[in-house]
């Protein structure tokens, strides 16, 4: 069910100029790698070979290092994530209350699983952990938006209300 | 000077629950009367009691009101504020109904003492001036004008503080080896990456007291003879990083970071890195890797940090929590701190309680509190009148309590001893409804999926241990498979490189050991008795409680329901039936019958 697809780089020249000029700064920090992934992420949304690929230059270390980095982090995605980025919390609080069920009603919704996006670029789909408000437990993020005390039948009507959103 | 403080919490589970829209709309109206001179509004963090959120307390006489909305403001205002009565349909109540007024009377905070805690919810943030008004950096000032480093490192070893991130390493040692490592350059770092599941406290402390981490920092650096410090915070920490990075800005405004701080020559610098989603990071030598700007993983250790750490030089690694201790051990004294707590085990512990409890929230209680006292009394018990079945401590990590243990004091070595641990200090309860195997199979998942791979026990054997669990709970395994899997945690937990192998195995083992009947009613019977298991579930249909009325059969996506030729005595319609070979145990008639005819088991 797991859906890859591949997406053309879109990168603007503005956006490869704030790129360099990070770098640039970075470039002499110690162990400045992460936070140049982090920053190229905020940039771009993703990190996609062409863009490790100037990291690699810029911060003079090979190209493998910076792909092996970012795939040891989770926070680091090498595909663009939807319109609507779902978090769902996964971690213990929320598990022990039922979201390995939550999980599954999102993946028959978007017929994507945890890393996918949905053809159409309007949801991606990540399992996440503690997202710090067990309180709520169940809970989900959509854009940061935070939705607390989920039940299959809530989770289906907070999706569908997006969709109506985007008529 | 104002005369009314209305203090609303901003951070975690409240702020989730829009209590930002409470603060917009307090100064919104407060502006419209003309009462902003008078009555100020205050973001703080944490309460504690994030169940009953949004919280807000209002000063002087400390009015505690729960689940605020900003529609509730007009009234607060008008019958609070200016009338001087409490709104009493948005006071506090205990379960046995008694309307508590104000937070420290309420049954909830009792019996804790809030000594990490002491800030969060009292002052803004934000405010270095509101942290110094309580006493803060005065400890800073105190070891730097009257104190050696080896007084510094004396009292915090006298006072017993031991690491609150997990393993309850004592910190004065920590410091005294570092101290001794020759070296122009050391580093002190924090540990901030909180990746245990389920537990929120380090983000409450750098949410709601960001200077006090500061404060200790530059403490600990004075102490070992470092210059420069690095927080790693989790990147899902938005609030966190921004609130410690304006404290930072602030605290070197005020001359209390940076160069030649108080006049007295000593220089202290400190950094923020980013950590970026790997639960290895929280292991203190994969941590310092991190910060290098490499993959998180584990080096073997001897050599220590203190010897040999970030960058290769000598460094100490605390968390956040455990910082949080020290500026208070600094002014009241080692034996204040060590008066508090048990033999071993000094001072308080801040737990994050979750899952099935009633008042979920952080928790701050002396070492020692029992977990009866922890749950029944400040958790405020099982909600919906379910049992209790265990508790669970220290993530991934740690393992399960069940009800014979919940009289036990809470420390280290106690926790140890009944095969679980401290761990961060999160704490998760777990009801009658929920299945052991699958809860030993839900912290395996996770750390299969966060181990590094740098060593095989770690990366190969707890798969392995994983796919045996698996069959477990799909009703395929033998009694065989559990004596292999014991021995499998054994060897895991014997070879792995780094704590986070080393401990992988402790959820399996802890419930190996306490619910053994549960695996076996898996591996005999073929049974889930919680009924959570998918692959062992059985639905059927009472035929004598079915009224016929169809809605299951409706709701069922495989049509795995058909009408019987059997009418019940007293009924019209004839009962209903699950054909078990197309049941895909989704669970949709159960919640859809009204007369509880669907049977689970």
């Amino acid at each position: 069910m797991k859906q890859k697809i591949a997406i053309p780089f879109d990168g603007t020249p503005e956006q490869e100029k704030q790129l360099r000029a990070v770098l640039a700064e970075l470039k002499s920090v110690p162990g400045g790698l992460m936070p140049a992934l982090q920053k190229a992420q905020g940039i771009y949304g993703y990190l996609p070979k062409e863009v490790m690929i100037i990291i690699a230059e810029e911060m003079s270390v090979p190209l493998s290092e910076v792909y092996g980095v970012a795939t040891f982090y989770a926070q680091f995605s090498l595909t663009p994530k939807g319109k609507y980025q779902i978090g769902l919390c996964l971690g213990t609080a929320c598990y022990v209350k039922g979201s390995g069920e939550i999980y599954n009603e999102l993946v028959k919704l978007l017929g994507i699983e945890s890393g996918g996006v949905t053809p159409d670029k309007m949801f991606s789909l990540d399992a996440t952990r503690c997202l710090g408000c067990c309180g709520l437990a169940p809970v989900m993020s959509i854009n940061g938006e935070v939705y607390g005390n989920l039940t299959v039948k809530s989770v289906a009507d907070i999706i569908e209300k997006y969709r109506q959103l985007e008529g | 000077m104002y005369r009314t403080h209305i203090m609303v919490c901003g951070v975690a589970g409240c702020a989730s629950n829009k209590s930002f829209k409470i603060v917009e709309e307090l100064n919104k109206q407060l502006t419209e009367r003309g009462l902003n001179g008078e009555v100020k509004v205050i973001t703080t963090g944490c309460f504690g009691l994030c169940a009953k959120g949004p919280i807000v307390v209002i000063y002087p006489d400390g009015t505690l009101y729960h689940s605020v909305k900003a529609e509730d403001v007009t009234d607060i205002l008008e019958q609070h504020v200016l009338g001087g009565k409490p709104v009493e349909r948005l006071l506090y109540k205990e379960q046995n109904g008694t309307v508590v007024n104000s937070l420290k009377d309420t049954e909830f905070m009792k019996k804790q003492i809030h000594l990490a805690l002491r800030n969060c919810g009292v002052i803004d943030p934000e405010n270095i001036e509101e942290y110094i008004g309580r006493d803060g950096y005065q400890a800073l000032a105190k070891v730097l004008t009257q104190m050696t480093p080896q007084d510094v490192i004396d009292v915090v070893l006298a006072s017993g503080l031991r690491g609150r991130g997990g393993a309850g390493f004592p910190t004065g040692l920590k410091w005294k080896f570092a101290k001794a490592s020759e070296g122009p350059v050391k580093y002190v770092c924090c540990n901030a990456d909180e990746g245990d599941p389920g537990a929120f406290m380090d983000r409450s402390v750098l949410e709601g007291d960001p200077h006090v981490v500061i404060e200790a920092m530059a403490i600990a650096a004075y102490a070992i003879g470092s210059n420069q410090g690095y927080v790693y915070v989790r990147a899902e920490y938005p609030v966190a990083v921004q609130r410690l990075q304006l404290a930072i800005d602030q605290a070197k405004q005020y001359g209390l970071l940076g160069k030649n701080i108080f006049g007295t020559g000593f220089d202290f610098d400190l950094e923020i890195r980013l950590g970026a989603g790997a639960f290895v990071c929280g292991e203190e030598t994969a941590l310092m890797t991190s910060i290098e700007g490499k993959r998180g993983e584990p080096r073997p250790r001897p050599p220590f940090p203190a010897i040999k750490g970030l960058f290769a030089k000598p460094t100490i690694l605390n968390n956040v929590e455990t910082y949080a201790n020290i500026p208070q051990i600094i002014l009241k004294g080692a034996e204040w701190f060590s008066s508090i707590g048990t033999e071993k085990s000094k001072g308080t512990k801040v737990f994050a309680l979750g899952g099935k409890i009633t008042n979920t929230g952080l928790v701050e209680v002396p070492m020692g509190t029992t977990l009866r006292e922890v749950l029944f009394e400040i958790g405020g018990g099982i909600p919906n009148g379910k049992k209790f079945k265990a508790a669970q401590t220290g993530g991934p990590s740690g393992g399960c309590i069940p009800a014979q243990h919940l009289d036990i004091p809470i420390d280290y070595d106690n926790l140890i001893s009944i095969g679980s641990m401290m761990g961060s200090g999160g704490l998760i309860v777990m009801d009658e409804d929920n299945c052991m195997v699958d809860i030993a199979k839900f912290f395996l998942e996770f750390t299969v999926d966060e181990s590094c791979g740098k060593c095989t026990p770690c990366r190969i054997g707890n798969k392995r241990l994983l796919e045996l669990l698996t069959k477990v709970t799909e009703g395929t395994a033998t009694l065989e498979d559990l004596d292999k899997m014991e021995q499998l945690c054994y060897y895991i937990k014997a070879n792995s490189l780094c704590g986070l192998g080393q401990t992988a195995p402790n959820p399996v083992l802890s419930t190996l050991r306490y619910f053994k009947d549960e695996y076996i009613a898996h591996v005999v019977d073929k049974k889930c008795p919680a009924g959570v298991c998918k692959k062992l579930l059985k639905y059927s249909i009472d035929k004598e409680a079915c009224i016929g009325c169809g809605m299951c059969a409706k709701k069922c996506p495989a049509e795995a329901i058909s009408r019987t030729d059997y009418t019940a005595p007293g009924h019209k319609l004839a009962s209903m039936a699950i054909d078990n070979e197309k049941c895909v145990k989704c669970g949709a008639c159960m919640s859809t019958c009204k007369f509880g005819a669907v049977k689970k088991g």
